[in-house]
């Protein structure tokens, strides 16, 4: 009985993720592209490197750099705390 | 129909793989790897976003003599997802780690059922 | 972990240090070529994780000091912090160290910072603390679970007897 329940579940989970995936856009023709047009045409002239998507990174959006550069070093911290030696209590 | 667009649905069998892991296993490593097979799969799902047909590589130092580029902006968004999979499956993997010393079993059911 | 056999030890040792070369390579030349400031700390993290599946955990706890990588870490952290913040005269994050190519063409770059400006002096900040923080996570938990070991039943194998 929850067997077949869990199946019908899945079945229709499925079936709307499929749907969905196949109404964004055919393979190989994005929708609007003119923020990447202008990132392709003018990083050479203003920032003058020729590895485009490191300029993204840390130049026009280097915000999300900081935060992720901040997540990383909380997990470095928290996993220092989780095996840490204490003293035990006698 | 979706069977013309292949890498679309094998970002979505790949989600669905990872789906089924996580709510039908009951050792805790397996559900940990079921997480990190999702995660795979968005990633790829955002390169495959910014494809353009005839595009090539954006970098000018190794691009041929072709004219268009594929989108750069979702390769930079998957750097930032990639690092962020990195530290979720390392805490999670640590807190199992933990799990394990205190109640001697991975088993889920064993667990909720001796609570502490 | 008890060390492997005379094959794995020989090929890690004429291996190792070539990792660090070629990561150093990949973090340097990130904006010319694909790669970065990620990437490259990446494959300088694999350093530890080599000599320590090949030659077992006591001897590399002995070798290693754990106080440089956390140098690396908080070096990184604080140098990429303080490059955001030095432009502040005109806005938050802002490369003022950048020269346009027609200028830099013509003879107008700098002398040793490359003409990207901030870009290439950030790969190297992120670079570092990517590699400090990576090695930090493998070690501290190899030391954690030798806290949970339970005798072996089956044994490991694929070792010597030395």
């Amino acid at each position: 009985m929850k067997k077949t329940i869990f199946i019908m579940a899945a079945l229709i989970i499925a079936g709307l993720m499929f749907g969905a995936l196949d109404t964004i856009h055919p393979f190989g023709q994005p929708g609007d592209f003119a923020m990447d047009d202008y990132y392709i045409h003018h990083a050479l002239e203003e920032r003058s490197s020729e590895n485009i998507v490191t300029s993204i990174v840390f130049d026009y959006r280097g915000f999300d750099t900081i935060g992720e550069a901040a997540v990383l070093f909380t997990a470095v911290c928290s996993i220092l705390a989780l095996f840490r030696e204490g003293a035990r209590k006698q | 129909m979706i069977i013309g667009n292949l890498p679309f649905l094998t970002v979505g069998i790949l989600f669905l793989i990872g789906l089924l892991a996580i709510l039908r296993e009951k050792n805790m490593i397996k559900i940990a790897i079921g997480i990190t097979i999702i995660e795979s799969a968005v990633n790829m799902f955002l390169i495959v976003l910014g494809y353009r047909l005839g595009g090539d590589i954006p970098v000018h130092f190794l691009k041929g003599e072709v004219d268009a580029m594929v989108l750069p902006t979702p390769q930079a968004l998957t750097l930032t997802a990639i690092v962020i999979a990195l530290a979720t499956s390392a805490l999670m993997l640590s807190v199992i780690m933990l799990l394990f010393k205190h109640y001697g079993t991975l088993n889920v059911d064993e667990i909720r059922r001796l609570r502490g | 972990m008890k060390p492997l056999s005379v094959v794995v030890r020989t090929g890690c040792d004429m291996f190792a240090w070539f990792l660090v070369v070629f990561g150093a390579y990949v973090i340097i030349h990130g904006d010319v070529t694909p790669g970065g400031g990620f990437q490259g700390g990446a494959i300088v993290a694999t350093f530890v994780a080599l000599l320590l599946v090949a030659h077992g955990g006591e001897k590399v706890l002995g070798w290693i000091k754990l106080d440089i990588y956390n140098g690396f870490l908080t070096t990184g952290l604080l140098l990429f912090l303080l490059l955001a913040f030095s432009g502040m005269g005109n806005a938050f994050l802002y490369n003022f160290l950048a020269v346009p190519e027609a200028v830099a063409q013509a003879g107008g770059a700098h002398g040793i910072i490359p003409p990207s400006g901030t870009i290439a002096l950030m790969d190297i900040a992120v670079g570092l603390e990517v590699a400090g923080g990576l090695t930090l996570i493998i070690m501290y938990m190899f030391k954690g679970s030798i806290m949970t070991n339970i005798s072996e039943i089956g044994g490991e194998t694929g070792h010597d007897n030395w």
